[in-house]
């Protein structure tokens, strides 16, 4: 037995482990085994002696019972909910309707409208996480200008067309408990729009002409034509940005630590899982890091993630092909 | 001219009112970054007095620039990111070919699997695995070096691109890879004849992986926080975290930091966004 299978091993060829080698070690290295091992350490506890010892499901158990723990844990997963849907209903019906005016021929200038509106989507968080805090800044009175300016052109206008909006006020938006989450995702829903729009419209001109000729023969409107044929063909598409968006939201950080800093305030109003990550895991001014409860925070948020990525998978992926056929 | 003449009136509206939003969003993205930039050269008055206006020869004052210049390590910075973003880029380009090579040209025992365990990374995301890298970096003597963060961005960057690069090789012809083992070529060699007939997918691999390695922030933060390590995103970071009250500094190492970015993007755009929407359509 043993034999045959040395025989078998003797006779893979040498080229095959060469060419996959590199690839398998490093991603092995850096990235399985990191994954797999901050797994096993979220089931570890330092004893008194600073040793870590097994705990079983302990941490997970004190992170969503303990009194210090769980408001943090549930705060944490609300806000992300929150900073999710505020991407999943201003980001990509924003970024599909860019798409869907970008894809038409009749527009001219395409090329310079998308390349303009991708330029904040290359730009670092970091950047872009200071270039709003100084526009918000009420010091500077940027944001108090444009808000006076919408008041005073847009909203009188419709009210004079006799719908009743009340004025907007300026607030220091990011000092604020209730305004300070939604303006940061809204910030983040300006920097990545770039994102749905390109993968919209990638799907959107790849849809043959033929078919969108055949319903206008029919004599269906644009409108129509839109959600009746488009949209129902780039569906896959809208699928793959609803993921992307999920994952990419429920991993976020780098904004909310950039304007907020890793304490995420006012009062934890806008702390998410991964600053309630990093600051558990790596500890901020006094309080010092806990790499096993930062474990087991990143194994939450690997939870919820992989059930995401599970629910698409096999939810929207296998009702999509039945639509299809 | 003669494609508007021809519409008819209700279209010609519909024609009017798609340029104003995409006038009005293209505004949107673009008042933020040109606010930043015009007011990065003006003396600290006119900031505050004439935000909107360009600057002129009696709003001019650089001194935010002479602050970053005197007080930040730019240039170092700047090295460290365009070291780090090649070096990865380069290996997750070679790595990924090589592998994708192996999985889509030969049958072995193995192959399925081996595939998906290399396309299991693509939907996580590897700062789940902070805890331990960060271990492993410093068991490996690594922490503060750019080796460290090379590794982690050539291991995050590999599963899309062994993906995206198989599919492609799979295309290949067949005649050709016959043609050169009939001639003695050995297996190495015919993988070095097939890469430059991938290069539209190369493309589309380094597009998808460039802009989150240059703009990350995460991995510096944690395992290369050095001064002689930071990348640009971090060093800005820190720099505007510290001089956050400056605001003739933070507007000038904002347009610093941005600027290059800029430029770089508008002469390479045509190539990222066909990338992009390659990647997208397959």
């Amino acid at each position: 037995m043993l034999r045959t299978l040395w025989a078998n091993r003797s006779k893979f060829p040498l080229h095959i482990i060469v060419f996959l080698a590199p690839a398998v070690i490093i991603y092995s290295t850096f990235m399985i085994y990191p994954l797999i091992d901050s797994l096993r350490l979220s089931l570890y506890a330092p004893d008194d002696n600073q040793q870590e010892v097994f705990v079983g499901l302990d941490n997970y158990q004190k992170l969503t019972t303990d009194d210090l723990w769980q408001p943090r844990l549930e705060g944490a997963i609300k806000n992300n909910i929150k900073f999710f849907a505020i991407h999943m209903l201003v980001q990509n019906p924003i970024g599909l309707l860019l798409a869907a005016l970008l894809s038409s021929q009749f527009i001219r200038g395409r090329a310079i409208y998308r390349t303009v509106i991708f330029t904040p989507t290359v730009l670092s968080v970091v950047l872009i996480g200071f270039i709003w805090r100084m526009i918000l800044s009420p010091l500077w009175g940027i944001s108090a200008d444009v808000i006076d300016f919408i008041n005073a052109n847009i909203i009188d206008n419709l009210n004079t067309l006799g719908f009743g909006i009340d004025a907007i006020e300026n607030q220091p938006w990011l000092g604020l408990e209730n305004t300070a989450l939604p303006t940061l995702a809204l910030i983040s829903v300006w920097q990545w729009i770039g994102i749905p729009m390109m993968l919209f419209l990638a799907a959107l001109i790849s849809i043959p002409d033929e078919l969108i000729e055949a319903a206008r023969v029919d004599g269906a409107t644009a409108w129509g034509v839109f959600w009746r044929i488009k949209f129902r063909l780039i569906l896959p598409t809208v699928g793959i940005v609803g993921v992307l968006t999920f994952v990419g939201n429920f991993n976020a950080f780098d904004l909310i630590y950039t304007t907020q800093r890793a304490t995420a305030g006012p009062n934890y109003s806008t702390d998410i899982l991964g600053t309630f990550f990093y600051r558990t895991f790596f500890g901020i001014q006094l309080t010092p890091g806990n790499p096993t409860m930062g474990a087991t925070i990143a194994g939450v948020m690997f939870l919820i993630i992989l059930a995401g990525v599970l629910l698409y998978m096999f939810g929207w992926q296998r009702r999509i092909l039945q639509v299809e056929y | 001219m003669t494609a508007i003449r021809q519409l008819r009136p209700a279209q010609t509206i519909q024609l009017v009112i798609a340029h104003l939003v995409l006038l009005a969003y293209t505004a949107l993205a673009m008042f933020p970054i040109i606010l930043i930039v015009i007011n990065s050269v003006k003396s600290k008055r006119a900031i505050f007095t004439t935000p909107y206006a360009m600057p002129n020869s009696n709003t001019w004052d650089p001194i935010g620039y002479e602050t970053v210049w005197d007080r930040a390590s730019f240039p170092s910075y700047f090295q460290n990111s365009i070291i780090v973003t090649l070096a990865s880029l380069l290996l997750i380009m070679l790595a990924g070919s090589m592998a994708a090579w192996a999985l889509a040209e030969y049958r072995f025992p193995g192959n399925a699997i081996m595939g998906l365990y290399l396309a299991l990374g693509i939907m996580i995301p590897i700062r789940l695995g902070t805890v331990s890298i960060l271990r492993l970096v410093v068991d490996l003597h690594l922490v503060g070096t750019l080796y460290a963060l090379i590794l982690v961005y050539t291991a995050s960057g590999l599963p899309l691109a062994v993906f995206i690069l198989t599919n492609f090789m799979k295309q290949v012809p067949r005649d050709l890879k016959d043609a050169a083992r009939v001639d003695g070529a050995s297996e190495y060699r015919i993988y070095l004849m097939i890469l430059p007939l991938v290069r539209p997918a190369l493309g589309t691999v380094m597009v998808f992986n460039m802009i989150p390695i240059w703009n990350d922030l995460w991995f510096p933060l944690i395992l290369a926080p050095s001064e002689k390590s930071k990348t640009v995103t971090l060093g800005a970071q820190s720099f505007l975290g510290q001089f956050v009250n400056d605001w003739n500094a933070v507007l000038a190492s904002l347009s610093l930091a941005m600027i290059p970015m800029v430029i770089l993007y508008i002469i390479f755009s045509r190539q990222l966004i066909r990338g992009l929407t390659a990647g997208a359509v397959k």
